[in-house]
């Protein structure tokens, strides 16, 4: 086949994913979405940064019980995601996770176009964004230069251990993550570091105990009561400073520096779209939780208004009104009739 | 028994402020820090679980009580910890705590 006869064009609506309904965000909100699009007939695609669904519940406190669910005196925070997936399964939602949306094209018909830092495209009708406080993000360490080395030896997540066989890497943190990985590392490296600020870890303790045995085993150069304070190179990083409490300072040559501090919520992409923001929250229009911009709704704890409540059943009640009034966008030519789901049941797609 | 006490803040601007806060009302410091505007995310809702309500105590450590083991794993997530660091949300308003002095160590993002 000659490339003349492939239709670009073509190829391109094939690789998009279509859908009425496009939600940013996969939390409790974001997902009690997709039940009342799903009651009114419109289909919800969801991209969440995270690579699983439920949000802050399911990556923060998915065994802390909830008591203001109504109906239920009592939730653990999983269990809720559980059953809110459930719930929405015959409007069969699609999902994009692990991506963070990055830009967002309006075309000339009125659908928007977004796109994710993967290259994702989804085209939809209504854009709701139930991001929560935005996309959870590393936390980074204050070290000047440090965005310098991003991706050319200074990383905050280990998706692919091989890529460290046989390098000299530097962890740093004293979480699980760090203890974890710096046992998982240990046989992989050529020469493993963890710097940590204290003396002692607080992360699982069997994990702490099997660090120090390592140390003692010279599998890893242990480096405690230390911070990371600078780092340098030559286009790629080549070594970091290490200061200790008496503040007597080592530097290290390394061809690798993890950080390892979990993660914290940043707004990210979103806040360049043109909203209306105010502290970090989107401004919405309380009738119906629309923004500024046409067919772009914020619901739970992303939007704010005069009252606001950051519950999850106050933005179970925003997606309601939401897709009460997305409607218009999705079906411009049908009129609009409210139904209970008692009377008129919950009919899968 | 004190009906409102004095504290002082320090706002990640560096200005100074000092603050009548009511006891007994059952406040945390990062409530208060909240509802006074300061830049705290408290993501997790006073758990915590987050770190997003990380504060340094200039004055009065030593009055306040040990953290508990959740609070210590979150701190020791905090790339910025030092030895004063506590998160806010750990913190119950009450008399003992007239006369403190705290920095505000919020993320930058807020």
């Amino acid at each position: 086949m000659s490339l003349k006869s492939v239709n670009f064009a073509n190829l391109l609506v094939y690789s998009m994913i279509q859908t009425d309904i496009c939600i940013v965000g996969a939390g409790p909100v974001g997902l009690f979405a997709v039940f009342e699009a799903g009651l009114l007939k419109m289909r919800c695609h969801l991209v969440d940064a995270l690579p699983q669904v439920g949000g802050q519940l399911s990556e923060i406190y998915p065994k802390k019980p909830i008591y203001d669910i109504p109906g239920y005196p009592e939730i653990l925070a999983g269990d809720l995601i559980t059953n809110l997936m459930k719930q929405i399964e015959p409007f069969k939602p699609t999902f994009t996770l692990g991506e963070r949306v990055d830009s967002f094209v309006r075309n000339e018909d009125g659908t928007m176009l977004i796109t994710t830092n993967q290259g994702t495209k989804i085209l939809c009708k209504v854009l709701v964004i139930a991001a929560g406080l935005g996309c959870f993000e590393p936390r980074k360490p204050e070290v000047k230069d440090l965005e310098k080395f991003e991706g050319k030896g200074i990383s905050y997540m280990i998706l692919d251990p091989e890529k460290y066989r046989g390098k000299r890497v530097v962890l740093a943190g004293g979480g699980d993550s760090a203890l974890d990985w710096a046992i998982h590392l240990s046989d992989i490296c050529g020469e493993l570091s963890l710097v940590h600020r204290s003396e002692t870890f607080r992360g699982a303790p069997d994990s702490a105990a099997k660090v120090f045995e390592l140390a003692k085993n010279g599998k890893i150069n242990l480096l405690l009561n230390s911070n990371i304070t600078a780092v340098s190179g030559n286009g790629h990083l080549e070594s970091v400073t290490i200061t200790n409490n008496q503040q007597e300072s080592t530097q290290l040559f390394v061809d690798n520096f993890i950080p390892l501090f979990g993660l914290t919520p940043k707004l990210g992409p979103i806040a360049h779209w043109g909203l209306n923001i105010d502290k970090n929250a989107i401004v919405v229009n309380v009738e119906d939780y629309s923004t500024n911009i046409p067919a772009v709704y914020a619901i739970g704890d992303i939007n704010t208004y005069p009252g606001k409540l950051k519950l999850i059943l106050c933005g179970f009640h925003e997606a309601a009104l939401m897709a009460q009034s997305a409607f218009r966008y999705v079906y411009p030519d049908q009129k609009l009739s409210f139904k209970y789901t008692t009377v008129n049941g919950v009919n899968a797609f | 028994m004190k009906d409102l006490i004095e504290i002082t803040i320090i706002g990640t601007d560096g200005k100074s402020n000092t603050l009548q806060i009511p006891t007994g009302i059952s406040l945390s410091l990062m409530e208060v820090l909240k509802a006074e505007g300061y830049p705290i995310l408290a993501t997790c809702g006073g758990m915590a679980l987050c770190a997003t309500c990380h504060v340094q105590v200039i004055k009065g450590y030593e009055k306040l009580h040990q953290p508990e083991d959740q609070e210590w794993a979150m701190l020791d997530t905090l790339p910025n910890y030092t030895p004063q660091s506590r998160l806010s949300c750990q913190l119950k308003i009450d008399e003992s705590m007239n006369g403190m002095e705290f920095r505000v160590m919020g993320e930058d993002n807020v």
